[in-house]
């Protein structure tokens, strides 16, 4: 055993040599003084907790757990573990009815799906988003995602299904509540390419939200519930010797790294099958094993946002590199900065004026390049960057749909 | 994925080797593990610089003062002078070891502690000048005061850069016929404007001195150095950190990322930009120390009672450590040089610098770039 695994600490906190660089580029300190910053809510707060658990501050809430921290440690500490996982061990608040609501994003999909128009122009009245600002606290410049009247499941059954068994090769698909829910759109982008590509798509047994909303809405003990069921669907699949692709970022990262880190849940068997479908179409190409066919009529300038859970994963880029391959493409890499939304944290009406003021460096970036199109791996960015600047986000897959010659594309790769 | 020329290490010598690089059209990866040393920099670097380092941070937008090959003096948070050749344009050289002043005034913004005002009023006095420290207040900074253990440098300067004018002023109305103004290093951190926009507005000198971590002109730059870099087209992998280098026939062959697991990063060359101890380009066990990536063969005193010195204050021999290479800079390894591989920046043994990270960068780069 070497001194360095003798000492090693929970999310290797002991590493910490307080140089304060976390801090530096944690979006939340320049806008909330009431957050105390990464190294005071990580390792520093970690000492004092392990002597007594009544050192917990509750304004950990104020984190939005984007790792900016662990991405520029230079000691490799991973602060924003250390902060989640004491909100998980000592936090006494209880969530909220808005905030189980904002979380439960599988229950209140089903829920919704089959009143999809009425609920969509409901949710869009301006008295009920002052209903919502008032009674539950959800902030009225917010627009709810729009809820689809056919989910993406049901699409690809009635639709999709049966034309998968021609291929002999086959991924998984993780699409997630968005997919499902808020924008089938993507999935059929998906399987379209994945079609087009020679490779036939099928869903898991059981699919279940992947739970970061849960995570951090303090509602851990729902999210390893969730996460119970997805390892033991994708486990089956991975066995067969099938990998699982997903469109989010953050459900990749989640079920990746959150599992094993703040849910304990054992991942080993499957993490490496666990795969952002960029990465996959990017490496088949990359090999030579598949070849991307793009129609000579597609021109667009292109600004690629990196989501912050991207960044963290590391994997950008292998979208940038495939979005670099279309030869129509005019690329710009936006500079990498947190687009303040966070998943549900930019809907709750006391983080609005702070998520807009991060998002702001991104959002002049943005009008700066006037890109046609902003690309991004992560549908809540796509939300706010949206909202907040009018410009249209595409995940680099749809980009991907629009610019392949689908037909040339499917007939290459067919011997 | 491959690359004409993979960089481990993303400070000075490596995102200035990416640069260049990449402005000649070769195309680059930065492996970079966490933040680095430009963000413990005072602003100035000392030691040779050669020539091409301030084209090229000018055309990056980085404005260098001094004279690369002449050297120039700065006043040092503790108050003494120091020799150096290059400025970043925060802080002013002087011709000699004396500064250029006939009445000084140190400015502070109050409860910030990460600026040793004491000791730079000390060492004024002691070149006979007339110095007064004085501290300032401005209503933008009340709500940082709100959260006492983020009153550091960057969190002021966040505020700071957004209310130029009222600091302006603030300062105007301290004067009292001095002809220089100190300041702490607590502007400009998304742009040098703010040093200028105080310049500009202050009928006094300003030089704009250290802080204790993290270096707001510092940060600056690696922001700026990387957005060129990536502008350029150049890729950085933040937060990643190389684990696993293959080498066969002295060559090496690819390389394995923490991030990118099993898919493997292969290029023309590489350049070995790590850093020592504290990024872990060397690593000390009881008994050695050693160079972690590819094994190479270390320069370092054999016995560990000699890699220190008991004189605390003494240069700490353990600080020259570094990897040997042949006279093109190829790392050794078992004595043989590895024909792809060039070493850069700190990494390498000897007298550590800035002006020595530039000229074993720029000397890479030529070989590289042939």
């Amino acid at each position: 055993m070497t001194l360095q695994e003798i000492t090693g600490s929970a999310h290797n906190f002991e590493e910490c040599m307080k140089c304060t660089v976390c801090t530096a580029y944690c979006p939340v300190v320049p806008v909330n003084p009431r957050y105390p910053g990464p190294k005071q809510a990580g390792p520093d707060g970690e000492r004092l907790r392990l002597k007594n658990p009544e050192f917990f501050d509750e304004a950990l809430k104020y984190c939005l757990n984007c790792k900016r921290c662990e991405v520029v440690c230079p000691s490799g500490v991973n602060v924003a573990d250390i902060i989640q996982e004491a909100r998980i061990r000592y936090s006494q608040s209880k969530p909220k009815l808005r905030d189980k609501i904002l979380a439960s994003t599988d229950t209140m999909g089903s829920l919704a799906r089959p009143f999809a128009p009425v609920v969509n122009g409901v949710l869009s009245l301006g008295v009920t988003k002052a209903m919502m600002d008032g009674v539950l606290a959800v902030d009225k410049h917010r627009t709810f995602p729009k809820y689809s009247s056919e989910s993406f499941e049901g699409w690809f059954k009635r639709k999709a299904k049966a034309a998968q068994d021609a291929f002999k090769e086959k991924v998984a698909y993780f699409h997630g509540c968005y997919v499902n829910y808020n924008y089938p759109q993507l999935g059929k982008d998906f399987v379209k390419v994945m079609n087009a590509l020679g490779i036939g798509v099928e869903l898991l047994d059981k699919e279940k939200c992947c739970g970061v909303a849960m995570i951090s809405n303090g509602m851990s003990k729902a999210a390893a519930k969730n996460a119970a069921i997805n390892s033991g669907a994708i486990s089956k699949v991975v066995e067969k010797g099938l990998r699982v692709l997903t469109t989010s970022s953050t459900c990749t990262f989640t079920m990746r790294d959150e599992y094993p880190e703040l849910l304990h849940i054992d991942n080993a068997a499957w993490k490496n099958s666990l795969l952002l479908a960029t990465r996959f179409i990017y490496e088949a190409v990359d090999s030579g094993r598949k070849k991307l066919i793009f129609k000579d009529s597609y021109k667009a300038r292109i600004a690629y946002h990196t989501p912050c859970h991207l960044e963290k994963l590391g994997w950008g880029v292998f979208s940038t590199r495939l979005l670099k391959m279309i030869p129509g493409v005019e690329f710009t890499l936006l500079d990498s900065a947190c687009c303040g939304i966070a998943g549900t944290y930019g809907f709750k009406k006391e983080n609005y004026e702070a998520s807009q003021a991060i998002g702001k460096a991104l959002f002049e970036d943005i009008a700066s390049v006037a890109p046609d199109v902003v690309a991004c791996d992560c549908e809540t960015c796509k939300w706010q960057i949206e909202m907040s600047t009018g410009y249209k986000v595409m995940n680099p897959v749809s980009i991907l749909a629009e610019a392949l010659d689908t037909e040339l594309t499917a007939e290459a790769n067919r011997s | 994925m491959k690359f004409q020329t993979i960089i481990v290490g993303g400070g000075l010598a490596g995102l200035t080797a990416g640069l260049a690089l990449q402005k000649k059209g070769i195309s680059c990866a930065i492996i970079s593990s966490g933040e680095n040393a430009l963000h413990f920099s005072s602003g100035t670097f000392s030691g040779d610089c050669p020539e091409e380092t301030v084209r090229l941070f000018e055309e990056a937008g980085i404005v260098l003062k001094g004279d690369p090959a002449k050297d120039s003096w700065r006043l040092t948070p503790s108050g003494s002078m120091q020799k150096v050749r290059l400025a970043f344009e925060d802080v002013t050289l002087y011709p000699s070891e004396k500064i250029n002043a006939t009445n000084v005034l140190i400015a502070n913004p109050e409860g910030f502690i990460d600026f040793p005002t004491a000791f730079i009023a000390d060492g004024i006095s002691q070149q006979g000048i007339p110095c007064k420290v004085k501290s300032f207040s401005l209503p933008c900074l009340k709500l940082l005061r709100e959260s006492p253990s983020e009153m550091r440098s960057v969190g002021i300067a966040k505020k700071l850069d957004g209310c130029i004018e009222e600091v302006a002023e603030c300062i105007k109305g301290l004067l009292d016929g001095e002809d220089l103004v100190i300041l702490p290093q607590v502007f400009g951190l998304a742009s040098p404007e703010p040093v200028r926009a105080l310049r500009a507005a202050i009928p006094a000198e300003i030089n704009f001195i250290g802080t204790m971590p993290p270096s707001v002109p510092g940060i600056r730059v690696q922001l700026q150095l990387k957005k060129a870099f990536e502008r350029a087209g150049g890729t950085f992998l933040m937060g990643d950190t190389a684990i696993m280098a293959e080498i066969a026939d002295g060559t090496v062959r690819f390389i394995r990322t923490k991030n990118l697991d099993s898919h493997i990063l292969s290029a023309d060359n590489y350049i070995l930009a790590s850093g020592t101890f504290f990024s872990k380009g060397l690593t000390s066990s009881m008994q050695k120390i050693s160079e972690p990536l590819f094994g190479l063969d270390v320069e370092c005193p054999e016995e560990r009672t000699e890699w220190y010195s008991e004189d605390f204050f003494a240069p700490q021999p353990y600080m020259a450590a570094g990897v040997k290479t042949d006279k093109d800079l190829h790392p050794l390894r078992d004595g043989q040089p590895i024909s792809n591989l060039y070493a850069a920046g700190s990494i390498l043994a000897g007298k550590k610098n800035a002006g020595m990270a530039l000229t074993s960068t720029f000397k890479v780069v030529k070989k590289i770039a042939l």
